[in-house]
């Protein structure tokens, strides 16, 4: 594999005192999907949070070549990150459009492709995203991510969950479609998508690393997704219960 | 190894209030002079007023933080709770003419159910509009005090108390009033420290770090929070009734936002949170206005330069300026000065510098 | 029925002067949870200089320019100078303005004294008018004119522009507008600015509308501005601008027909009603 876009050492974080991540190792690769995975609970969200600078955190972020961890969010993602964060984060209050409009950062959005791949967001336009369903402001969340060409990595924090599978299946053509173009470090619980997705995996356990390798490799080892992700046979079931915030 | 020598100390670190309290109540029979920090020596009356001041505001300053530190609890209306016993006691006094205990025995119910009335209501709210409602009711209740509309009040003159026990009024019983001011202190720290180490305070400390884990608990914090609001109120409008005879009578300033924001000040200087940081607060605070109220009042500003000395005659804008310096150079308070100290001589912590 | 015209509108041209103190405060509030104590400082520091350059023979109209724009300034300053170094501490951010709060007040009583200082109101503001039966001082209808000129402006700025659309997300979810690759704290510079400015208009037109200048002016106005702010909904402009005339108009109407004082004693009474019907105000949004 060639050099990382993104690699990240012993990244720590506290929160309240608490210590949630006691030091997390992964790397994303320059093209492709890489799955972050775990148990509810084991720390993805705070991982995807902490290389962002969400929560304050200790370690090494490196971006392109760039330490990050002496950055503020808004400088590291304007070097061209795409985020999903778990709770969909859209403005309840703001329209549709505005959502869009304030993702914009290039100078050309690339509206064309978001509207080809959720028609729904230009019918809808003008209604407040907070009366939007969980399906359609997921796809606003997603639909922010792709309006800028210039972003280099999209991280998206389980960006099925809680859809029907109508929707989790157009949530993975766009996510598919966005693969091509940009590489995704993508928190998921559905294992289904993983597999359909995800050149490599990183498995987080109780705020560290436990495992790092080819996705299929460690899905077609019943034993150790077991161990390792807590699910059984029916590893293909839909997704878990939502995560606690 | 000296056993014994090793056992005084341990036994010192955690008994030394016992003495301190020995030596602050034996204080009036001292002659000794402080010169720079007192007037006159510490058993005149005037150094003994300024004492018995000093520990009232202490004392009320660690029970606003009842509120602020262990709960978390951001009021701005305290003044009002202390105004209550100042007030409810002096009308009994003046208007109904009743004796000093029973006058001070209604005063301190009125401020209880007060109190209880308007923190139910308050804590409806929580965070920033708790604060703001909070302000709302007192800033009412200056009003009514100021404004005067049943023509008891005294309006912006205040009201002087009368019959007040023969043994606390005069310049020959200032020692009696400071006992009074510090047996209220005493009063306050032992039911806030008996308090916060309860169930009930661990509770609090819960609710300050985050509230809706104990909601998750099963707990309703409202009522947590509401015993907290009351008992900090009681104990304010106690010290509202130890500042009445202090001071012989009711001042409309007690009653002003602007008295709670000095309470909030005394608490942040102090150290919030922490078991002495009020009462170092607001000792220190209340000394510090009274020695540059004097200050301002003297010659020794009168001669400097206009740029100096027009900010420095007043004791307010100083206050303002320190404390704003106390929030950015000393987050813990003074209270918190000494584990600083501690902190950078054992280790250099980790410079925080964020490089853009 | 002379009475009730003037009542009105002398309530709603106090109202005018509780929702410029109030817009400023909400907006505050909504986007960065600082509840600003030094809002009231802001508006005694625009009351003052336009006090001062008004009897330094600027006309009026001048005078108010100035007073706002070095309110304005104050405000940044303070935003950049105090607010910011916080940035994350919200209660110290709190605190912060608390000291400020005291100590410009302070600062003005031993500059230009305690007492009130008359305010040169131009012959043109001085007069009266009249309006159905009654004679109605002529400052109100500038009080008045003013705030509806910065609700106006209010709504378009955060309707229309870009920096408006990211005060109104921030006020949802500031952590997110930062994950959108938005410097969010541009935003709180700017809601200080337009706070400060809104504020020390209102300081140059209060000084019109009671007629002179003193240092407690602003704590004052500035609790009416809470009791607005609360009522309107944390960080709802439109909300503000309902609660402000709400508040104007009972407050004046409860003076006039009972005791002076009681008025602001029932605009108090008639929050704690309110609370306990809907705990988050009137609305729960902005404009
Ligand atoms: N702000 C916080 N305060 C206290 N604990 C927190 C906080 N944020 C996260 N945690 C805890 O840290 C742990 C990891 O949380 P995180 O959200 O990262 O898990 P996750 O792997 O994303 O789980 P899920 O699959 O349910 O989304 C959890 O035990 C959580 O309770
Ligand atoms: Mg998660």
């Amino acid at each position: 594999m060639s050099a990382p876009l993104l690699s990240v050492r012993e990244l720590k974080v506290v929160v309240g005192g608490r210590h949630i991540l006691h030091g997390v190792d992964l790397d994303v690769a320059p093209a492709g999907v890489t799955a972050l995975l775990g148990r509810n609970g084991a720390g993805k969200t705070t991982t995807v949070r902490g290389i962002l600078g969400l929560v304050p955190r200790s370690g090494s972020v490196r971006y392109d070549g760039h330490e990050t961890v002496g950055m503020t969010t808004h400088q590291l993602v304007r070097r061209g990150i795409g985020y999903v964060p778990e709770d969909r984060g859209v403005f309840a209050a703001l329209t549709v459009a505005e959502n869009l409009r304030l993702a914009e950062r290039d100078a050309d959005p690339a509206y064309d492709l978001v509207h080809e791949l959720f028609p729904e967001l230009r019918q809808r336009a003008r209604q407040a995203a907070g009366t939007l369903s969980g399906g359609q402001q997921q796809m606003v969340a997603i639909g922010r991510t792709l309006l800028n060409r210039s972003n280099r990595l999209i991280i998206a924090d389980e960006p099925t969950k809680g859809l029907a599978p109508r929707v989790v299946t157009e949530v993975a053509v766009a996510l598919e479609r966005a693969a091509q173009a940009v590489p995704i470090l993508l928190v998921e619980q559905n294992l289904a998508l993983v597999r359909r997705l995800a050149g490599h995996c990183v498995v987080v356990a109780d705020g560290r690393t436990a495992h790092a390798g080819p996705a299929a490799e460690l899905l077609a080892d019943a034993e150790k997704s077991r161990t390792l992700l807590g699910v059984g046979r029916r590893a293909d079931a839909a997704t878990g219960p939502g995560g606690d915030r | 190894m000296n056993v014994p020598a090793v056992n005084v100390a341990s036994l010192l670190r955690r008994w030394w209030p016992v003495p301190a309290l020995v030596v602050l109540v034996l204080l009036p029979y001292s002659a000794l002079p402080l010169p720079g920090l007192l007037d006159g020596p510490i058993g005149s009356p005037g150094s003994l007023q300024l004492l018995a001041l000093c520990l009232v505001f202490g004392a009320l300053a660690t029970g606003y933080d009842l509120l602020l530190g262990r709960t978390g609890l951001l009021s701005f209306g305290h003044a009002l709770y202390f105004a209550a016993g100042t007030y409810a006691t002096d009308l009994m006094l003046t208007q109904a003419g009743l004796g000093f205990w029973p006058a001070a025995g209604l005063g301190l119910l009125s401020g209880v159910v007060l109190a209880t009335l308007l923190g139910s209501v308050s804590l409806r709210m929580t965070g920033i509009g708790f604060a703001m409602v909070t302000l709302a009711f007192a800033q009412a209740g200056s009003i009514l005090v100021q404004r005067d509309p049943g023509g008891v009040t005294g309006g912006e003159e205040g009201l002087a108390a009368t019959g007040l026990p023969g043994s606390l009024v005069g310049i020959q019983h200032t020692a009696n009033l400071y006992w009074i001011a510090l047996a209220y202190l005493v009063v306050t720290l032992v039911s806030v420290r008996w308090t916060v180490r309860s169930p009930i305070g661990r509770v609090w400390e819960g609710i300050r770090e985050n509230e809706r884990r104990v909601e998750v608990l099963g707990l309703r914090p409202y009522g947590f929070k509401l015993v907290a609001f009351v008992l900090a109120g009681t104990l304010a409008a106690l010290g509202g009734v130890v500042y009445l005879l202090l001071t012989g009578g009711a001042t409309p300033q007690t009653t002003t936002s602007d008295f709670t924001l000095s309470l909030l000040v005394m608490v942040v200087l102090g150290g919030s949170g922490t078991r002495w940081g009020p009462l170092v607060g607001g000792v220190l605070y209340t000394w510090a206005q009274h020695r540059l109220a004097s200050l301002a009042g003297s010659g020794t500003i009168a001669g400097l330069p206009s740029v100096l000395r027009v900010p420095l005659s007043q004791p307010l804008f100083l206050l303002g300026v320190l404390f704003v310096i106390v929030v950015y150079a000393l987050p813990g308070g003074v209270a918190g000065l000494p584990a600083r100290v501690r902190a950078r001589t054992v280790s250099r912590s980790v410079p925080r510098g964020v490089q853009a | 029925m002379s009475t009730v015209v003037l009542l009105c509108i002398t309530g709603l041209g106090l109202g005018a002067l509780y929702f410029l103190v109030a817009s400023g405060l909400s907006l505050i509030f909504g986007l960065m949870d600082v509840l600003n104590f030094a809002h009231g400082a802001l508006l005694s520091v625009g009351a003052y200089a336009t006090w001062w350059a008004a009897s330094h023979s600027f006309g009026y109209p001048l005078a108010l320019l100035f007073g706002t724009a070095v309110g304005t300034l104050a405000s940044v300053a303070l935003e950049l100078g105090l607010i910011r170094p916080l940035y994350r501490r919200p209660r110290e951010q709190v605190l912060a303005t608390v000291g400020v709060g005291l100590a410009v007040p302070a600062l003005l009583s031993a500059i230009w004294g305690a007492d009130a200082r008359t305010f040169p109101v131009p012959g043109a503001l001085a007069g009266t008018f009249t309006l159905l039966g009654a004679s109605v001082p002529v400052n109100r209808l500038v009080l008045i004119g003013a705030a509806l000129v910065v609700l106006l402006a209010l709504r378009l700025f955060l309707g229309r522009t870009r920096h408006g659309l990211v005060v109104r997300a921030g006020v949802e979810d500031r952590a997110m507008v930062t994950a959108l690759g938005i410097d969010v704290r541009r935003a709180f510079t700017l809601v200080f600015a337009i706070g400060g400015a809104a504020a020390a208009l209102a300081g140059g037109l209060a000084g019109l509308y009671f007629g002179s200048v003193d240092p407690t002016q602003g704590g004052s106005l500035l609790i009416f501005g809470f009791v607005v702010v609360v009522m309107g909904g944390l960080g709802s402009v439109s909300g503000a601008a309902v609660a402000c005339v709400v508040v104007g108009l009972v407050q004046q109407f409860a003076n006039y027909y009972s005791t002076a004082g009681l008025g602001d004693l029932s605009v108090v009474v008639m929050l704690a009603a309110l609370l306990l019907v809907r705990p988050s105000g009137l609305t729960g949004r902005l404009a």
